[in-house]
């Protein structure tokens, strides 16, 4: 049991955004979410924590509902790394990450031993323990994703919700940052954009079109040309790895043609792959 | 450690600016009148003293004390919560909104004198705060939308107040009007002292239990809420209690500027970022600040006064500016 959507829809300013989607992830798998901009990624990452309530469908956490559940004790068990959350304050590094034991405090209690001692793990798991009295304006994108990430681990959640965190990093960080997560012992659910990454790093792909999922699955299974032309409209070769079994996409100019394969793996009702 | 520091440098501070002034008392004279009054012992003082410092001076100090406190704390919810380093009540117009209120009870005589102008200013200010929020909101409720509708409806409530003030204002009315403009904390009384130290320490005790989901609101709401934080609640709860807080201190002490705004940010540059450090250092820190301040604007130009909104402004942004070169050198 763990975190998961039994067919949650949400209409926002009139538009569905998520349309009867379900994911019940594999505890301690690594599960993207891929889709254009506006498929529903997002939305549906804000449903998964908690921060908006499905019109119809339930989002359960260990079989309660997460709807009759308080803010702290969800945010105990999930955690959220947003894209490019920003901030004024001059604070370091060792302060932001201690933000993630806000769930964990009493109203008027002090910092305990144990807050130390998470934050320090956090802190070492994404290898910022050396920056840890730098000030966050000092950070390099890269170092200050890891730093959210971290926050999010001193959470000490049991799921990891990911938006888009690669976004504005350049291709080493990128990779750094997906090897980190995909080996965290959490559940973690990434919105991507990056085919090849999710390619690489997820046991779980789950593709997303106006609010619906219509495909998902191992990477190699879901991702096919047709696939991507269908729900993208671009042109794309696949190329599989033999050694590793894993594939990679290259893109071709031009918009595809012919026929799409829209609608033959639509409507799964929920998605439970090993990990 | 720092607590009791913050303490004694406060009351020290309230301390001798109670002997400044044209009648010198010296720091003995006030200890022995303030012990006479309260445990009632019976050290012989002058009757001219202890009337000066007793009913005049103490009491100015203290309200200025707690305007200081008051309007720190305000100052810094209000940047905080809504990430803005230039948010605070006067930026916000609230003080605006408050002077409009005192304005149309004192002048045109609203309300047929239920209110009084202190009730006017009340008003006028929580109807300000409360346009500011709505426009902010309608505007799509980002940061800046706050302040640039803070500072459209500033602007607004100071031309409705000129056109009452010209319109229909006499002399003595228009130097009623510049009160609320300019604050000035002539002639308070303890009663004055009452109301505001209950409302600031209650204030101050809420902005305390408030301080973790303060921190949490560093980088952003959506982050908050991750951490577990009651987003809209919280928000809800901070700005109505700034609100009050505001417009219970302007109805008292007139609109007085750039204490809100800078001394957060003192505050900051000293202590760190933590709530649970910068808000008592706020409070500490703005009012030390204001007890000297207004100090100096009885003395200097005595005996005429200065209003106290020109000195905070004088003396606060050199000191300010000397703090953020000081940064500069460490960042």
């Amino acid at each position: 049991m763990t975190l998961q959507a039994d067919r949650v829809s949400w209409r926002r300013g009139g538009t569905l955004v998520v349309d009867g989607v379900s994911v019940q992830p594999v505890p301690g798998s690594t599960v993207a979410l891929l889709g254009p901009n506006g498929s529903g990624k997002s939305s549906l990452l804000r449903l998964l924590q908690g921060a908006a309530r499905p019109d119809s469908g339930t989002v359960t956490l260990d079989g309660a509902d997460l709807s009759g559940m308080r803010r702290r004790e969800i945010a105990r068990a999930v955690a959220t790394v947003t894209q490019h959350a920003e901030t004024d304050a001059d604070i370091i590094v060792r302060e932001v990450v201690r933000l993630g034991r806000t769930p964990h405090r009493s109203l008027l209690g002090g910092d305990t031993a144990q807050d130390e001692r998470a934050i320090d793990r956090a802190l070492e798991h994404v290898g910022l323990t050396e920056k840890a009295r730098h000030r966050w304006h000092t950070l390099s994108g890269g170092e200050r994703q890891r730093a959210h990430i971290a926050r999010a681990l001193a959470q000490e959640p049991r799921e990891l919700l990911l938006d888009e965190p690669t976004n504005h990093l350049d291709i080493r960080h990128q990779l750094e940052l997906l090897a980190l997560v995909a080996e965290l012992p959490v559940t973690a659910i990434i919105a991507l954009h990056d085919l090849n990454l999710a390619a690489m790093f997820c046991d779980v792909v789950l593709v997303l079109q106006q609010g619906r999922v219509v495909a998902g699955g191992r990477p190699e299974e879901v991702l096919t040309p047709s696939l991507i032309a269908d729900v993208y409209g671009v042109r794309a070769h696949v190329a599989r790895d033999h050694v590793s079994g894993r594939i990679s996409v290259a893109f071709q100019p031009g918009t595809p043609s012919g026929a799409t394969s829209r609608g033959v793996v639509s409507s799964l009702p929920g998605v439970r792959l090993p990990g | 450690m720092l607590g009791p520091a913050a303490v004694a440098a406060l009351a020290l501070s309230v301390g001798v600016a109670v002997t400044l002034g044209p009648a010198d008392v010296s720091l003995v004279n006030v200890r022995d009148i303030l012990l006479n009054h309260v445990r009632l012992t019976d050290i012989p003082v002058r009757a001219s003293e202890d009337a000066i410092v007793w009913e005049e001076r103490l009491p100015r100090a203290l309200v200025a004390a707690a305007c200081g406190a008051g309007l720190g704390l305000c100052g810094a919810i209000l940047q905080s919560l809504l990430r803005n380093p230039l948010a605070d009540p006067f930026v916000l117009g609230v003080s605006s909104g408050a002077s409009t209120g005192a304005v149309l009870i004192g002048v045109l005589g609203l309300g047929g004198g239920a209110l009084g102008m202190s009730g006017g200013a009340f008003v006028g200010a929580l109807a300000a705060f409360g346009v500011v929020l709505l426009l902010a909101r309608f505007s799509g409720g980002g940061t800046s939308s706050v302040v640039l509708a803070g500072v459209a409806s500033s602007q607004f409530f100071a031309a409705v107040t000129s056109l009452v003030v010209f319109g229909f204002a006499d002399a003595d009315e228009t130097r009623g009007v510049m009160f609320w403009l300019l604050g000035s904390l002539e002639g308070m009384r303890w009663d004055d002292v009452a109301l505001l130290a209950a409302v600031v320490s209650a204030g101050g005790v809420i902005c305390l239990a408030s301080a973790r989901s303060l921190d949490a609101f560093a980088f952003g709401e959506d982050v908050a809420a991750s951490l577990g934080i009651h987003v809209a609640r919280t928000r809800v709860l901070l700005l109505v209690l700034t609100a009050l807080l505001t417009a219970t201190l302007v109805s008292v002490a007139g609109a007085i500027g750039f204490v809100g705004l800078v001394l957060p940010h003192a505050a900051r540059l000293l202590f760190g970022h933590r709530h649970a450090r910068v808000i008592p250092a706020t409070a500490v820190l703005g009012a030390v600040f204001m007890v000297w301040v207004d100090a100096a604007s009885r003395v200097v130009f005595a005996p005429t006064p200065l209003p106290v909104g020109v000195g905070t402004a004088l003396v606060g942004v050199p000191v300010f500016a000397m703090l953020l070169v000081r940064r500069r050198g460490h960042a």
